[in-house]
């Protein structure tokens, strides 16, 4: 069959799509310029500006307490949750499934404005205790479905062969099956900790006052148009941050890879 | 077992308890809230009322649903039409390519979703370099606005729900059967028979999940248009949010988010429905 140029064209066409703003907006960085229309000389003031803005400082550390906070809880919750799941298909368990599969299904605003009515409605103070009572929620889900992935891989007749060597359920647990769900576990750690960083939608709905996030931050930097130069240079850094991890994480995998006969 | 079905309890119990806590019962309170007055405090008052549902026949409520449900359409008609292609594409290639292409589409997701919105700003800006590149050659006269309307907001909902529609249509089309393919060539039909008889029926499951993929997340649009759109171009999540934190009225959002998340059910229902048919009939 003769291959049609429309697949690749598209390919081609859909790349520059994803990545012209990205580009732009790095390039920006560096722009005297302040809304980037024309190259108007490079210059590092907009990063100076940034490193000066302590607003900005105080709502990156309040982002890493609360994602520090709901990937160690949701990573629990849902690692436990996996597990209910695997071993039992009764009509509890479907239920259980039920409320682990919507909230990845629901939109974010709907889950932000249904919590914050449930703030307002018991009298719960707004701050960092709700947006972590937030990210938990939608974090479990997560974990849960990575998790169960790995645990659909693990043959349980290794904690049989460790019960039948005298082991007992903590040492079977700790010793063969945690060790075995161990790269699921931080794969859906680290997922927690990514989403709960990089949510916005959710926690602009159930952020009080002085809990800005980092994301939500940005978003009130962003309704003034004097801060879009310093939005480029912040965005710039957090893409650099992204890429690192990636790279080094493709990198670490490569090795593995490489590792095996 | 008893004593393990005791223990599959107290193991599900914590998530179980949680999920009920802070998802389940606030899920429901947007159907109940929808009916209690509003306080002027911004809280909630005494008693129950109907009055919030009334309002909702306001005519600026019609035509934001109309258009909520109209730009999410077409962003999911886009993503399926510039999907396939493109999945197709990634599916045929070399291992190698696959595994590279597939990374390239993730990476933009890996920065932040605000960041992505902004950076659109910055190009379609009056002042941006798309801008006065059009001007140069002639396509857009100094005054045309490619910031705050309807299209704009499209633009950029293709732009980041696209990634969701590549990744399910990219693992039915690398589990379809090319020979299928050719064999129908070989039986004498046209390349487009060949690809709408067999290929798009063999990919349906992957379409399925694909529209679903886009459609919910879409529909539920708040950002995009907040930060891209105008006050012609918002969507039912803006009323919601505004309705919440400008006027703080939260029976009136309340009402609103009942109304999104029945927009949302639905096509979710549709989804298992269809699904249920076929598998019966296939039993």
């Amino acid at each position: 069959m003769k291959r049609s140029r429309l697949p690749g064209l598209t390919v081609l066409i859909l790349l520059v799509f994803f990545y012209l703003p990205i580009v732009i907006l790095v390039i920006n960085s560096f722009n005297l310029h302040k809304y980037g229309g024309e190259w108007s000389g490079f210059t590092l003031k907009w990063y100076v500006r940034l490193f000066q803005d302590d607003a900005v400082w105080h709502a990156l550390r309040n982002s890493l307490i609360i994602a520090g906070v709901s990937t160690a809880a949701s990573t629990v919750l849902g690692t436990l949750a996996a597990y209910a799941l695997h071993r039992s298909n009764d009509r509890f368990q479907k239920i259980h499934h039920g409320l682990i599969y919507m909230p990845l299904v629901l939109p974010d605003i709907l889950m932000g404005m249904s919590l914050l009515l449930f703030f307002v409605a018991v009298g719960f103070q707004l701050g960092l205790t709700s947006i972590c009572i937030a990210h938990i929620t939608f974090c479990i889900s997560y974990v849960a479905m990575v998790v169960l992935a790995r645990l659909q891989d693990f043959d349980f007749s290794m904690m049989e062969a460790a019960y039948d060597l005298g082991a007992n359920s903590w040492t079977a647990t700790t010793r063969v099956l945690l060790p075995a769900l161990a790269p699921g576990i931080t794969a859906g750690a680290l997922l927690a900790f990514t989403l709960s960083i990089d949510d916005f939608v959710i926690t602009f709905f159930v952020a009080g006052p002085g809990s800005s996030t980092l994301p939500v931050h940005i978003y009130s930097m962003m309704k003034h148009s004097r801060f879009m130069p310093v939005i480029n240079a912040l965005s710039t850094l957090l893409l650099l941050v992204t890429f690192v991890a990636v790279g080094s994480s493709q990198l670490i995998n490569k090795q593995k890879g490489a590792d095996l006969p | 077992m008893p004593g393990q079905r005791m223990k599959g309890w107290m193991i599900s119990l914590p998530s179980m308890a949680w999920l009920t806590v802070f998802f389940l019962l606030p899920t429901l309170m947007i159907f109940i809230i929808a009916f209690k007055p509003a306080n002027p405090l911004g809280g909630l008052g005494e008693g129950w009322t109907l009055r919030t549902w009334l309002e909702l026949g306001n005519p600026n409520y019609p035509s934001i649903i109309w258009r909520t449900l109209r730009l999410s359409f077409y962003c999911t008609a886009a993503c399926i039409l510039l999907g396939i292609p493109f999945s197709y594409y990634i599916a045929r290639a070399p291992e190698r390519r696959q595994r590279a292409l597939l990374l390239l589409v993730i990476i933009p997701f890996w920065t932040n979703f605000l960041i992505r919105v902004f950076a659109w700003k910055a190009v379609l800006h009056p002042e941006g370099a798309l801008k006065h590149m059009l001007v140069a050659v002639g396509i857009a006269s100094p005054d045309t606005m490619l910031l705050y309307n309807e299209w704009a907001v499209l633009l950029v909902m293709v732009y980041t729900y696209l990634p969701f529609a590549i990744m399910p249509l990219y693992a039915a089309i690398e589990k379809f059967d090319f020979a299928l393919l050719d064999a129908a060539l070989d039986l004498g039909a046209g390349r487009a028979t060949a690809m709408r008889r067999v290929f798009l029926p063999g990919i349906r499951r992957g379409i399925q999940t694909a529209v679903l993929m886009v459609l919910i997340p879409a529909l539920g649009s708040y950002v995009i248009p907040d930060i891209l759109g105008g006050p012609s171009s918002e969507m039912l999540g803006n009323k919601i949010a505004q309705r919440a934190f400008a006027d703080r009225n939260l029976p009136h959002s309340a009402a609103l988010s009942a109304l999104l998340c029945l927009c949302v059910m639905l096509p979710m229902l549709m989804g298992t429905l269809l699904r249920r048919k076929r598998t019966g009939g296939a039993a």
